[in-house]
């Protein structure tokens, strides 16, 4: 047992639905929530004579997408009718694309654990319309839900490049913080935005030889804990099963997992990979698309800064820590905020600070977006530059922050309001030092002889001053003064 | 004055000057079809109150002198492969046959805007596949100039109603000659316009690629006054074409003038395949464009004899993936007692599809199925391209080509239902068209000697209409093949 090894393989399948305001090729809204079959009109309906018109706004998405994973964005697509028979299916054909995706031959670099990052190639990425929803809820019969029928949907295929359940959930993770970051997609795994399907198997070293292990695709996932579980899970199973039977990867011996969430184990769909015919043509009713220079052009103007790009540069650039920029970087509206306060003038750690420490924290309480908070980055950043100079504690600035949301009003007005202005008037400081030295021989005794207790015996000092001034006493000056004193 | 011996330019002419009342010319045509229909058997649905109330308020409203549309009171009927919201959408088929549409076509929706009076939906083979009218899974229509024969097909009960004088115009669909053919059959004028001149948002859907909306009427103005109506760019077809690149005309507008220098077009070769009354009669058209003063030029066509193939292989192709949707589950027929879903999917197909349908259905999965589609589909689409360059070359020397519509005459019931291939043979001549996707009309050129209507066809470049339009016509004014009619309404 000791001499074998192995490695993990994984390539997924992502299907990503898209925001944009109607469907993909009728003029229904998007909808979740809604009444069985409430947004649907004979297009997305399939009912006959019907035809389809693609949704520019979903073309414009997916390229920005492409682009975004570093795709060849075609000069040249159309669209394909994949056929197969599905209740939830209404025309028993979907819309797809095959053999000219809109994107190919891409990457996007995802985060290791170890701080450094990694290339997985994408192979394609292409639109197509959802099906809707076969609901078994009925007794005896089942009905079909087709609200979500013709919903846009990006899929995202990659290389078998991931080697860790781990590594797989970072690339779902970071392609969820870019369809949010590029406006593509609200990215909501609750509402079943996110669709994993994982393609797993092990290369296995032993004396005797290397061997591959049959692949498993495991269907459906729309967690990140799903995703990352049903890998891990796959993949001692696997080597379990190649352990006990010697199993290897044949032509035709791919199977068909699902995920069961109670049990957390997969569980055998379709042992053998059918030979499934969808006898795809172009679709005669839609004309195919030209991607003109100017066009992509335009959307390649769309494109904006990457949240790992982003991530690193907050590091980099700002001195930020990892974990700070990472939760700077999480959402876009959170970034571009500190970004304009920056501009305003905040010294970059200190508003890191007030909005990892306040904002954020305010805006999850109020379930909405730190931009949408009220708050002015010019604000912030004049918080920010009051902190510094000392005018206010950093306690103090983080509960002005607070009052800022509460309130809208400035810092400057709340701090006076608050009565949080420090002082740092350094005549008016010296005569309380004095009083304080006066009372606390002993600690004075301390800290001059210089004994071992003369570090805590300055602090305590420190503290009466402040306290005395009812916290308002600029502990830079104050320390200055005691330094001067205690000579 | 009795409206049924108007032509639709006519009667409209008559409705809006208030020599006839709209009402009227309903109530004679619902008097025709009283009198005709259980012989012709063209209809498959009337919609006689409505459009009873439909002509009163026509007539009200010209009464008013408030503006009306180009149709204007004239009773229409239409192939009941077009969604309408009122009454039921079969297509010919008993999958279809309860299928209430909760829309209109953006035909039918013309035709309302201009104020037409729809009377009825007309029969035609299941889903527009075949040349008889036979395979209607609902009902059986006859060539009202010989009752024990076909009228056509796919349109055939379009075709029929008109020529019976059921109604002056009517709306039919070509896929491989749908139109033109029960025109040829009926002795009167169909049109098929360019692919992408009509929008084909709710026609029901046989071959995508192929299908084309377009009138029927007695007289080619007759046709061009529907063409005004029904053309034009519409925004819920993607391939309906952009009037900035090919711009709509009125098509009656210089209707009577001759084309100045025509060159006509005749492959002689490709003609010699039709029976030999056919020929005589194309002939005889071809004299008549000479002695009008046109340049006849021989042109060859070479990819043609491969176009039956092609096009059994796209249109059936196409068929198979837009009947998928027939399936028992969302709308239209379901098998009564179904033992799982699978069931209801295969049984409600396998007992509401007729013969034919299947047969294409069978034909189009096999073509695009993996390992057959490059063989068959691609190959077709290869040819496809081929005879549109046959033409693209033979418009290079002429400005029309003249053909028959069908190698023969109508043919009797039941006489080559048994043999399909046979059918298919006789689509020979109004095929290419569909393929390169260009505009073909028939006009009656002749009686055989069986006194069964000839049908002559033109064909001109894509969006040529209006010239089309006026070629045709120039034909029609040196003859009076268009003015015969049947025994049954003299």
């Amino acid at each position: 047992m000791s001499d074998i090894s192995y490695e993990v393989i994984v390539g997924l399948e992502i299907h990503v639905q898209l925001c944009t305001k109607t469907k993909m090729f009728c003029s229904c809204e998007l909808s979740f929530g809604q009444e069985a079959n409430a947004r649907v009109c004979p297009v997305c309906l399939g009912l006959p004579g019907a035809l389809p018109v693609m949704n520019r706004q979903a073309v414009e998405y997916a390229m920005l997408a492409a682009m975004a994973l570093n795709c060849e964005v075609s000069p040249f697509t159309k669209w394909d009718r994949k056929s197969y028979y599905y209740p939830d299916l209404p025309k028993n054909y979907q819309i797809s694309q095959y053999d000219l995706p809109l994107g190919s031959h891409g990457y996007i670099e995802i985060p290791l654990e170890d701080g450094q990052t990694k290339r997985v190639r994408i192979l394609r990425v292409h639109l197509e319309e959802d099906a809707g929803k076969n609901l078994h809820t009925a007794g005896n019969f089942s009905q079909v839900d087709l609200n979500r029928a013709g919903t846009p949907l990006l899929e995202i295929v990659t290389e078998p490049d991931m080697n860790s359940p781990s590594q797989v959930r970072a690339l779902a993770v970071e392609l969820q913080r870019i369809v949010r970051y590029l406006g593509v997609s609200e990215g909501d795994m609750q509402k079943g935005h996110m669709r994993f399907e994982p393609n797993i198997n092990l290369a296995i070293k032993r004396p005797d030889g290397e061997f591959r292990t049959p692949i498993a695709e495991v269907k459906n996932l729309n967690s990140f804990r799903a995703l990352e579980r049903s890998i891990a899970y796959e993949v001692q199973r696997q080597l379990d099963e190649f352990l006990e039977t010697g199993v290897t990867l044949q032509m035709g011996n791919k199977s068909t997992r699902g995920w069961n969430d109670v049990d957390e184990v997969t569980v055998l769909q379709r042992e053998k990979e059918e030979a499934h015919d969808y006898r795809y043509f172009p679709d005669p009713d839609l004309v195919p698309v030209t991607t003109t220079p100017q066009w992509l052009e335009e959307i390649r103007s769309r494109l904006c800064e990457l949240p790992l790009a982003r991530q690193t540069r907050y590091v980099t650039e700002y001195g930020l820590s990892d974990y700070d920029a990472g939760v700077l970087t999480a959402e876009r509206p959170t970034a571009d905020f500190f970004e304009r306060a920056l501009a305003a003038g905040g010294e970059p750690k200190r508003v890191c600070n007030l909005l990892t420490q306040v904002g954020l924290k305010m805006a999850r309480e109020e379930g909405v977006d730190l931009a949408a908070l009220g708050l002015e980055p010019a604000g912030v950043a004049d918080l920010a530059k009051m902190a510094d100079a000392g005018t206010v504690s950093a306690t103090a600035a983080n509960t002005i922050l607070e009052s800022m949301v509460a309130t809208g009003k400035a810092p400057t007005a709340l701090a006076q309001e608050l009565n949080l202005i420090q002082t740092s008037d350094a005549g008016e400081l010296e005569g309380i030092v004095d009083q304080v030295l006066a009372e606390n021989v002993q600690a004075v005794q301390d800290v001059v002889t210089g004994s071992k207790k003369s570090k805590k015996a300055r602090g305590f000092l420190l503290g009466q001053v402040i306290q005395k001034t009812k916290g308002q006493a600029n502990p830079k000056v104050v320390s200055e003064i005691l330094d001067r004193k205690l000579k | 004055m009795s409206s049924r011996n108007l032509t639709a330019v006519e009667l409209r002419e008559a409705i809006a000057s208030r020599r006839i009342r709209s009402v009227e010319a309903v109530q004679e045509t619902f008097a025709q079809i009283d009198r005709l229909e259980p012989t012709v058997g063209a209809f498959i649905s009337l919609f006689r109150d409505q459009a009873m109330a439909r002509a009163q308020d026509v007539d009200r409203r010209i009464a008013a002198g408030e503006p009306v549309g180009a149709l204007a009171g004239v009773p229409v009927a239409v192939k009941d492969v077009l969604c309408t919201s009122f009454g039921a959408t079969t297509c010919g088929s008993r999958i279809l046959e309860q299928f209430h549409a909760p829309y209109d076509a953006t035909a039918i929706c013309k035709l309302l805007n201009a104020d037409a009076v729809i009377v009825g939906k007309t029969n035609m083979d299941e889903f527009a596949m075949g040349s008889s009218t036979e395979n209607s899974g609902l009902r059986k229509t006859v060539n009202p100039w010989a009752p024990d024969r076909v009228p056509g097909g796919s349109s055939g009960g379009s075709a029929a109603a008109v020529a019976a004088r059921l109604c002056p115009v009517a709306l039919g669909s070509d896929t491989g000659g749908s139109i033109r053919q029960p025109a040829s059959f009926c002795g009167v004028v169909g049109l098929k316009p360019t692919y992408g001149r009509v929008s084909r948002y709710g026609l029901v859907a046989y071959g995508s690629s192929l299908d084309q909306i377009g009138p029927f009427g007695r007289t080619v103005a007759d046709a061009a006054l529907m063409l005004n109506v029904i053309a034009g760019h519409d925004p819920a077809d993607s391939t309906s074409v952009d009037e900035t690149v090919a711009p709509v005309d009125d098509y009656l507008d210089g209707i009577d003038e001759p084309v100045e220098g025509l060159r006509i077009g005749v492959a002689p070769a490709f003609n010699a395949g039709a029976e030999s009354s056919v020929r005589a009669a194309i002939d005889a058209a071809v004299d008549v464009y000479c002695n009008a003063g046109a340049q006849i030029v021989e042109i060859e066509m070479p990819r043609l004899d491969y176009a039956i193939a092609a096009y059994y292989v796209i249109a059936t192709a196409e068929a198979s993936s837009n009947l998928a949707r027939y399936d028992g589950v969302h709308y239209g027929y379901r098998t009564p007692d179904p033992a799982d879903y699978v069931e209801v999917y295969s049984k409600s197909r396998e007992e509401a599809l007729g013969q034919e349908v299947k047969r294409r259905i069978m034909l189009g999965t096999y073509a695009l199925s993996s390992g057959y589609y490059d063989a068959y589909y691609l190959k077709a689409l290869k040819v496809r391209n081929l005879i549109r360059g046959d033409f693209v070359k033979a418009f290079e020397t002429c400005d029309a080509i003249v053909m028959p519509v069908a190698p023969t005459t109508a043919f009797r019931i039941g006489e080559k239902v048994d043999d399909p291939l046979k059918m298919y043979l006789g689509d020979i001549y109004t095929i290419s068209a569909n393929l390169a996707g260009i505009p073909g009309i028939s006009v009656p050129c002749g009686l055989d000697e069986n006194n069964l209507p000839i049908g002559l066809q033109v064909l001109t470049p894509a969006f040529s209409e209006a010239r089309l339009l006026r070629i045709a016509r120039m034909y029609e004014a040196a003859t009076d093949w268009h003015t015969k009619k049947p025994a049954m309404v003299q």
